[in-house]
């Protein structure tokens, strides 16, 4: 197999580090890297560059159609399909069927927002190359991780590696893809 | 503290003084205490999954299929015969079915409440004890679910409470409460599964990776080779089974930020929605025509019972495991201290409805309504109102002394006299409206049989069997939440420092 560079990564000793050295990835204009922690780290977003989660798209979405969904169906099913009498009510209102549009949206939206996070996540996506570097799976216990990708444009073996030793990067590693 | 507020104009003497009256800065108590690492966290969360089966589990894992056995035995018994084999007779036929529906739907509610409302909230404390919590609504849910199922008699046809097509061309009824109930339970299962297992996924990661590290390592120091290889197959079995459930979770902070949105809008969802599940129980009743049912009291009465009695299973499933697996450091006094509370405030809420109720009773000057709280306080099932009365009422009120929070043991049998007098709740609700409504010739005492009591006694087992299992297979606390609420996770600095910004 050949050796391809998938890319750069680099630990940092604890959060306040990592957070520092993210703005500085941040600012040096890299497009194609990401902060690695087994939790969220509070401001961490801005700290990367990124922009607000696109995942109230999706949620939003859902939630829109299950109330369309819930709406439609009770009138189709009670006073257009097989219009029955009961208690002299009518056979459509949006007062009874409201506990129906109400679940049927948060139901929806709730799916919206799973498969919201999915998607913009990227996943599934049980391969990626990071995973054949033993260090990284240390970030799931305490380490704390930046990596460059190598399809970045400013991306280059010597400089990358230098760049992150310089904002206070250790066990700089190649990972190979 | 004080001392950048030091100004050249104010002498030492008012200094002095200033420093007497400032408004002293209270620390909360640690919500992870001893000054634990974050491997501690991860290692104390994954060995429990990791380690080799306790034998206390293997017990009470017996305990329990034989205590869910009856379940299965009395459902068998009731379609092999017929729903007559349960104690329902006119005019009572909501018998233990719908008691045991509400009691169960209203356990899973403390769940919900602590991951979503609590998360709005913004309640670091919850973090410790929400999956444990979650995985509790939806065991809760799952139990309630069987007794509707069964109830409807010929249970083969359940599916038509659904909006199915069918050979008789005949849709659902949406005008009906009990319909509003099949979206609502059926839509609250669902997202309380959504919501527990997107939280858990970044713990699957964990559990994969761990795993693969062992089996890269090699190092199994097991004593035969035999149990080598064991210990080596499970690993290539939790390799693959925490592998597929975690979707390739890299732990990015790309995947954090949107992983965070979702959960913040499915707890934003999730808390309407718990609201709206045990209103709409509720409506079974409240929509019904019955003195004692048809109140408006109802809705809010029933949410905070609900919180109230999942509290209570969450403080009796809590307290055992935080001694049998040595959480005290992430289940701290804080936490029980905050559960009572909460258990103290809820079930004040509960007091004053049903005082409330007979207010009300008395001031609608309905003759039925007044017959109704009368007849619940002395008539044939006044042991169950003073059962009811007694557990909700005065229980919780012992929680105003920090003695009685601090003694585990004590809480604890508090916690299931609180299970037992909310089910009592239900049933003094539900049966005697039912047994004496308007015409005192179509009047009835209702009793369980044989059936009933196999049935629900073995809810208890098939619950049990079911978080056992969760113990076994999954994490039991949400790792990186916990880890986001420890002070080294602030990228400001650690906030017991001297409070600057490192650079």
């Amino acid at each position: 197999m050949s050796e391809e560079i998938y890319g750069i990564v680099a630990s940092f000793k604890d959060t306040p580090s990592l957070y520092h050295a993210a703005e500085k990835v941040r600012d040096a204009g890299f497009n194609h890297w990401d902060t690695y922690s087994s939790f969220p780290i509070h401001g961490m977003p801005e700290a990367q560059g990124q922009k607000r989660s696109k995942v109230p798209i999706f949620t939003f979405a859902g939630g829109v159609t299950g109330l369309t969904l819930g709406t439609t169906m009770v009138w189709y099913m009670n006073a257009f399909d097989y219009p029955l009498i009961v208690g002299g009510y009518p056979f459509f209102s949006p007062v009874f069927p409201f506990p129906i549009m109400y679940e049927l949206t948060i139901l929806l939206a709730a799916f919206g927002t799973l498969g919201g996070m999915f998607i913009m996540n990227l996943l599934p996506q049980h391969y990626n190359p990071l995973f054949n570097c033993a260090k990284f799976l240390e970030v799931s216990d305490d380490r704390l991780m930046i990596a460059i990708e190598a399809k970045d444009g400013q991306f280059d073996p010597v400089a990358t590696k230098q760049f992150l030793e310089s904002i206070g990067g250790f066990d700089i590693e190649e990972v190979t893809a | 503290m004080s001392s950048d507020t030091t100004d050249c104009s104010i002498d030492s003497a008012k200094q002095a003084l200033l420093d007497k009256v400032a408004p002293a800065t209270l620390k909360d108590q640690n919500l992870v205490t001893n000054n634990r690492e974050f491997s501690w966290v991860t290692n104390k969360i994954c060995k429990i999954v990791e380690s080799n089966t306790p034998n206390w589990w293997w017990v009470c894992m017996a305990v329990a299929l034989v205590t869910a056995s009856f379940t299965l035995m009395g459902l068998i018994w009731l379609v092999s015969t017929g729903v007559g084999v349960w104690g329902l007779a006119n005019p009572i036929n909501w018998g233990w079915a719908i008691v045991n529906f509400v009691f169960w739907i209203g356990i899973g509610h403390a769940g919900t409440l602590i991951s979503a409302i609590l998360c709005l909230l913004k309640q670091g404390w919850r973090t410790s004890i929400n999956r444990a919590a979650e995985a509790m609504t939806i065991f809760a849910v799952v139990c309630a679910g069987i007794f509707p199922l069964f109830h409807v008699g010929r249970v083969w046809f359940a599916w038509w409470l659904f909006p199915l097509p069918n050979a008789n061309l005949i849709w659902p009824q949406f005008r009906s409460p009990l319909e509003w109930d099949v979206f609502a339970v059926s839509t609250y299962g669902t997202v309380s599964v959504l919501f527990w297992y997107m939280g858990m996924i970044p713990d699957l990661g964990i559990l994969r990776d761990r795993a693969v590290q062992r089996l890269t390592a090699g190092i199994y120091e097991e004593t035969s080779k035999l149990r080598e290889s064991i210990a080596r197959g499970t690993d290539v079995f939790r390799k693959y089974f925490y592998g597929v459930l975690a979707m390739g979770w890299r732990n990015a902070g790309n995947h954090w930020r949107n992983y965070e949105m979702a959960y913040l809008l499915l707890a934003g969802l999730s808390t309407p929605l718990v609201l709206s599940v045990h209103t709409i129980v509720s409506f079974d009743f409240a929509v019904a025509v019955l003195p004692g049912w048809h109140t408006t009291i109802f809705p809010p009465y029933f949410v905070a019972g609900a919180i109230f009695s999942g509290f209570g299973m969450v403080l009796t499933l809590m307290l055992p495991l935080r001694a049998l697996y040595g959480l005290h450091d992430l289940i701290t006094q804080r936490h029980i201290d905050n559960m009572c509370k909460i258990c103290l405030g809820t079930g004040s809420i509960v007091g004053y409805a049903y005082i409330m109720e007979f207010f009300i009773a008395w001031y609608g000057a309905n003759p039925y309504e007044s017959f109704a709280f009368i007849n619940r306080a002395f008539g044939q099932y006044s042991w169950a109102y003073y059962i009811m009365f007694s557990c909700n009422v005065f229980t919780p009120q012992l929680f105003w002394f920090k003695a009685v929070r601090q003694n585990a043991a004590l809480v604890w049998i508090m916690s299931i006299l609180i299970n037992v007098g909310m089910w009592f709740e239900r049933f003094v609700i539900t049966v005697t409206s039912l047994a004496n409504d308007f015409l005192p010739s179509s009047w009835g005492y209702y009793s369980p049989t044989i059936v009933d009591i196999f049935t629900f006694a073995g809810t208890f087992g098939l619950f049990s069997t079911l978080f056992l299992m969760f113990l076994r297979f999954l994490p039991l606390m949400p790792i990186g939440e916990i880890k986001f609420i420890m002070p080294q996770a602030d990228p400001h600095g650690h906030s017991d420092d001297d409070g600057k910004e490192s650079e």
